[in-house]
């Protein structure tokens, strides 16, 4: 129970602070949102036993909380994996890629050596996301499940060909991340299942590159592109480009990728990819942009992505 | 409504408490232990007034629950002020009329007390990518800027002592 304080909540503030870490008077007002069961999980399987019915996975909260406080989502039950173990590395695949945990945080991303040797592009797209304070809590796997069109995240592990391990009660599975995405903050995850880590394949050879527009350093993009790059300069085999804020998730770019594909790398073809780039998307319009201003940006951001990827192909 | 039971540090002290699962660190720190040099703002994450230390890291007090910090290590502005004095930050922001009204500054100053504990020598663009997350309506952020370069450049030349 909630000790109603018999003080008024005028009390001076200085008289109880000094009994901090002593008797804890709670004050039953300034509780934002609406009243939820919390259930610390200290397991996978504690956790997927405790999502039935109406329940909420807390992993870093910077995207549920906000929706809890302003009661735009009101669960039955937060789930909180924060305690689960083995969710929150990053390793080596033997294949030359990388597999990382859920819980991940974003500033994690941005210094763990292993990132930047094998998924540069995952390091570079993290350095958007938010501000410091947002990083040290936000999670890879909560951006992924959160779903925010307009998010680095998502966008950079689509380019790098990602997918992601989903637990559910009967056992894990495996889906490429064009099938996560189906919508606006919407996947293809049960309500049951835990997103619980992203593999990402070898691209230590690809160039990449990584280009958004915002308005303040932090801010979500009004557009991104996102890019990688397989070959040579003389010749490019493969190209993933992903668009993100320009539609109701992220985008394959796949008439610009085909612009790029059994062609030799070189100034022009970032120019020849771009024009093709806002083929693929449909932008909406918002009190930050016009849906013709992001078709725009999609063509010019997709020229400077393309233009750094195809410069960081080995010679 | 549950109630979840939660010991944690802050500023140094254990704190054993009771808290009903949707309360926040904020409200957490300011109704319930007092601490009120943790002010709220937006209440949404965006304004950054609320920023305090969880393990040495900085975290918006307004989108954690209180029942997530078990075991957790919590710094607020009144931790970050050494007894009877200013810290060399505090000190630094008085000096260059970084703060007018106030509202930002404990989130300025944990925001800057992180800042310095991993680069001491911060050019004017890294301060201003730092507080990039923290409003001021005030000051114009330019002698905010000033203060922490301030600080850097006394942390650097004492070679000792805290933010």
């Amino acid at each position: 129970m909630i000790a109603q304080a018999l003080e008024s909540p005028h009390l001076d503030p200085r008289r109880r602070g000094r009994d901090a870490g002593h008797a804890v008077v709670q004050r039953a007002g300034a509780l934002k949102p609406a009243p939820f069961e919390y259930v610390r999980a200290r397991s996978l399987d504690e956790a997927l036993a405790a999502l039935d019915g109406d329940g909420k996975i807390l992993a870093g909260g910077q995207s549920l909380v906000p929706l809890l406080n302003m009661r735009l989502v009101r669960p039955a039950r937060l789930v909180d994996i924060n305690a689960v173990p083995g969710l929150d590395a990053v390793r080596a695949r033997p294949d030359g890629g990388l597999d990382v945990g859920a819980l991940v945080r974003h500033t994690d991303l941005l210094t763990s050596p292993l990132v930047q040797a094998r998924a540069p592009l995952l390091a570079a797209a993290a350095a958007h996301v938010g501000h410091r304070a947002i990083r040290n809590r936000g999670t890879v796997g909560g951006s992924l499940a959160h779903a925010d069109p307009a998010a680095e995240l998502p966008a950079a592990l689509l380019a790098l060909d990602a997918g992601v391990v989903v637990a559910g009660r009967t056992g894990h599975r495996r889906l490429p991340l064009a099938e996560l995405f189906v919508g606006l903050l919407t996947t293809s995850l049960a309500p049951d299942e835990i997103l619980t880590g992203i593999e990402i394949p070898e691209a230590r050879a690809d160039g990449w590159g990584f280009a958004e527009l915002a308005r303040r350093a932090g801010d979500f993009a009004i557009a991104g592109v996102a890019a990688v790059v397989r070959g040579g300069p003389d010749r490019c085999t493969r190209a993933r480009l992903v668009a993100f804020g320009a539609d109701d998730r992220p985008v394959r770019l796949r008439a610009a990728e085909d612009a790029i594909v059994g062609r030799a790398a070189s100034a022009e073809l970032a120019a020849r990819a771009a024009a093709e780039a806002p083929r693929d998307c449909r932008p909406s319009s918002d009190v930050h942009a016009s849906a013709e201003y992001r078709a725009h940006l999609v063509r010019v951001l997709a020229e400077d992505a393309v233009r750094d990827a195809v410069g960081r192909l080995p010679a | 409504m549950n109630e979840v039971a939660v010991r944690l540090r802050v500023n140094g002290r254990d704190v054993r408490a009771s808290v009903a699962a949707r309360r926040s660190l904020a409200d957490f720190l300011r109704d319930d232990l007092g601490l009120t040099g943790t002010h709220v703002g937006c209440e949404h994450g965006v304004c950054g007034a609320c920023t305090v230390l969880v393990d040495g890291r900085t975290v918006r007090s307004c989108l954690l629950l209180a029942a997530q910090l078990e075991g957790a290590e919590v710094t607020t502005v009144e931790g970050l002020t050494p007894a009877g004095g200013l810290s060399v930050l505090q000190a630094a922001f008085q000096e260059c009329h970084a703060l007018q009204c106030g509202f930002c500054t404990a989130g300025m100053l944990a925001t800057a007390h992180e800042l310095l504990a991993e680069n001491p020598a911060p050019t004017r663009a890294d301060i201003r990518d730092a507080i990039a997350g923290n409003l001021c309506m005030c000051t114009g952020y330019v002698n905010i800027v000033r203060a922490i370069e301030l600080a850097a450049r006394r942390l650097r030349e004492s070679t000792a002592g805290r933010p």
